[in-house]
């Protein structure tokens, strides 16, 4: 069988993304514009700002992608475009331009949901990679615990209850003045503190063993930063980022860990925005190798928000058979 | 020459193919319930403008190779709205290599009435007790024909003061755009000169005019690369909106 070509488009909060892929496992070309310099002005993503730097930078990005893999869309198979979950306005932009892509050229359209993207970002740096194995998809907007049983069907084991992790990262960092995006700069600030200064919450959710919640350990971090300013003592910020990192990372690590047991998984993949966090990487990476388990993550350029790990997901969706028709929308609560 | 023609900046979905001069497809399917409300309005465009465009382009046998341009509608509106019809354009011309041409929404709308007394005021419902409107009268063009000339360019303002440079303006007046829909009391009230309300079938977006609007355009040489269209807001978004005037108090 000759291979098979997917274009792939990204847009679903802040970065617009493109990328050709190969077979599902090739990156011909990952373009992103990012637009986070635009957004931290504002301490946060702003859905509208977001959409129309989508407008404006959609057909770059596209026309950059297919540039850069040295194909044409006269060479390409199948579009695959992101519908979901994620900010309504920005999706629209990727799909709408995807569906007028498909349509003009009459390929076949794939909906892909931006968390299988995140999982099959694995597949793309991973040959050995296949289901079924574990995965943990955290990021600034999803925290996910999953059995992958197939390319194309999960299960989702354990969720968040309230933040998503790199939600909280954003709120503490904001909080300790470090500013937007909160995942880098804690992470960064955390390598000159020490984890254990501070004992701050390991957040469990009563009744279920692989669920998160992250609001409390949030609140806590402010309770401190608020009675320091009380009592008008100094603050070590390393200290606040590498014990609030740590009590996140070790949550993280204790479901992940209780997952492989009970599912009896061989193989586990982290990723996700988060995913690029060091504490995080390093602390499952030495955990699973307790366990014996195989453990994955892609490069930080495929964790965070990308169009190839779109197009991964996409390849195999279009393989099992999936087409989407002309009407499709986007869905900002898209599950799994 | 032909165009294939796109609005999606308010609540009608609307597309048109234009060839040699004759309007020989248009489908338009108004979506929201009149007025303010419904919050998803949007979305549907989203579900139904791609099938619209196909089955008029398959029920034409268009070849779509063969246009010359796409027209779309490009602001005010809707940001939203805005954006999934310049979205679609912009794909179209990407995959075909064909121009877009930005066609201003308001002129387009004033298109839909024909009168050479009165001025046309165009209204689209913008929030917080704003419209957004031109203000445009037909001039004798070449030989028979007469053409739209602004007499006031397009931005966002009280109704109220909208009707204040009306009546300062003395002349009789046709209101259209979902505008009226809203604003229809608060016209009735307060002005005072002739005027009347542009019936149903000329009152919202019809892409039928985009495309015109749109081939006149294509003909003066301002078509642009697809790449290069963003729609026209005429307004920032809220956060910008909010910071400019933080930062203007600090």
């Amino acid at each position: 069988m000759s291979a098979c070509l997917i274009l792939a488009i990204e847009s679903s909060c802040d970065e617009t993304a493109a990328s050709v892929v190969r077979d599902g496992r090739e990156v011909l070309s990952n373009t992103i514009y990012s637009q986070i310099d635009l957004h931290t002005l504002y301490g946060g993503v702003v859905p509208e700002i977001a959409s129309r730097k989508h407008i404006d930078k959609i057909n770059y990005v596209i026309e950059t992608a297919l540039k850069e893999a040295g194909v044409t869309l006269d060479d390409i198979n199948v579009v695959a475009v992101t519908y979901g979950p994620g900010l309504v306005g920005p999706l629209l932009v990727g799909l709408s331009a995807a569906k007028a892509i498909a349509w003009a050229k009459n390929k076949p359209l794939v909906g892909v949901n931006h968390i299988m993207g995140h999982i099959s970002a694995n597949y793309l740096e991973h040959p050995e990679l296949e289901p079924a194995f574990g995965s943990l998809v955290v990021s600034g907007g999803h925290t996910h615990l999953i059995n992958v049983n197939s390319y194309t069907s999960v299960e989702v084991i354990g969720r968040t209850y309230d933040d998503a992790a790199g939600e909280a990262f954003d709120k503490v960092a904001r909080a300790i003045g470090l500013g937007y995006p909160g995942g880098p700069k804690i992470d960064k600030a955390a390598k000159e503190g020490n984890p254990k200064a501070i004992d701050f919450p390991r957040g469990k959710v009563d009744g279920s063993e692989y669920d998160f919640s992250f609001s409390g350990l949030k609140s806590a971090v402010l309770n401190y930063l608020n009675k320091a300013a009380m009592k008008n003592e100094e603050i070590s910020i390393p200290d606040v980022a590498a014990s609030f990192q740590a009590a996140v990372v070790d949550v993280l690590v204790d479901r992940a860990v209780r997952c492989v047991r009970e599912y009896n998984m061989k193989s586990f993949a982290l990723a996700g925005g988060v995913a690029s966090n060091s504490a995080l990487r390093a602390s499952l990476e030495e955990a699973m190798k307790k366990e014996g388990v195989k453990f994955y993550v892609p490069s930080p350029i495929l964790c965070t928000d990308n169009a190839a790990m779109i197009g991964a997901a996409g390849y195999y969706a279009y393989m099992d058979g999936k087409r989407d028709d002309l009407g499709l929308n986007a869905i900002a609560n898209l599950r799994l | 020459m032909k165009i294939l023609a796109i609005d999606t900046s308010g609540n009608v979905a609307t597309a048109a193919i234009y060839e040699d001069g004759i309007i020989t497809a248009e489908y338009s399917i108004h979506h929201k319930k009149l007025g303010r409300g419904n919050k998803n309005g949007e979305k549907t465009h989203s579900e139904t403008l791609l099938p619209m465009i196909d089955e008029m382009v398959k029920g034409k046998g268009l070849d779509i190779n063969e246009l010359d341009a796409i027209a779309v509608s490009e602001g005010p509106g809707s940001f939203t709205g805005l954006r999934i019809g310049s979205a679609t354009a912009k794909g179209m011309g990407l995959a075909l290599g064909k121009p877009i041409v930005n066609v201003p929404t308001l002129k387009a709308l004033a298109m839909n009435v024909y009168d050479e007394d009165a001025i046309i005021s165009p209204i689209m419902d913008a929030r917080r007790q704003q419209v957004y409107n031109a203000l445009y009268e037909y001039v004798k063009a070449d030989g028979d024909s007469l053409e739209l000339k602004e007499l006031r360019e397009a931005d966002a303002l009280a109704v109220s003061d909208l009707l204040d440079i009306l009546n300062e303006m003395g002349r009789k007046v046709v209101f259209l755009g979902d505008g009226v829909d809203v604003y229809k009391d608060v016209i009735k009230e307060n002005i005072k000169v002739p005027y009347s309300f542009a019936p149903a079938q000329m009152r919202y977006q019809r892409a039928g005019s985009v495309a015109l609007l749109g081939a006149k355009l294509v003909e003066e040489g301002k078509a642009v690369n697809a790449s290069e269209h963003s729609p026209v807001y005429l307004r920032p978004s809220q956060a910008e909106r909010e910071r400019a005037e933080a930062l203007g108090e600090a």
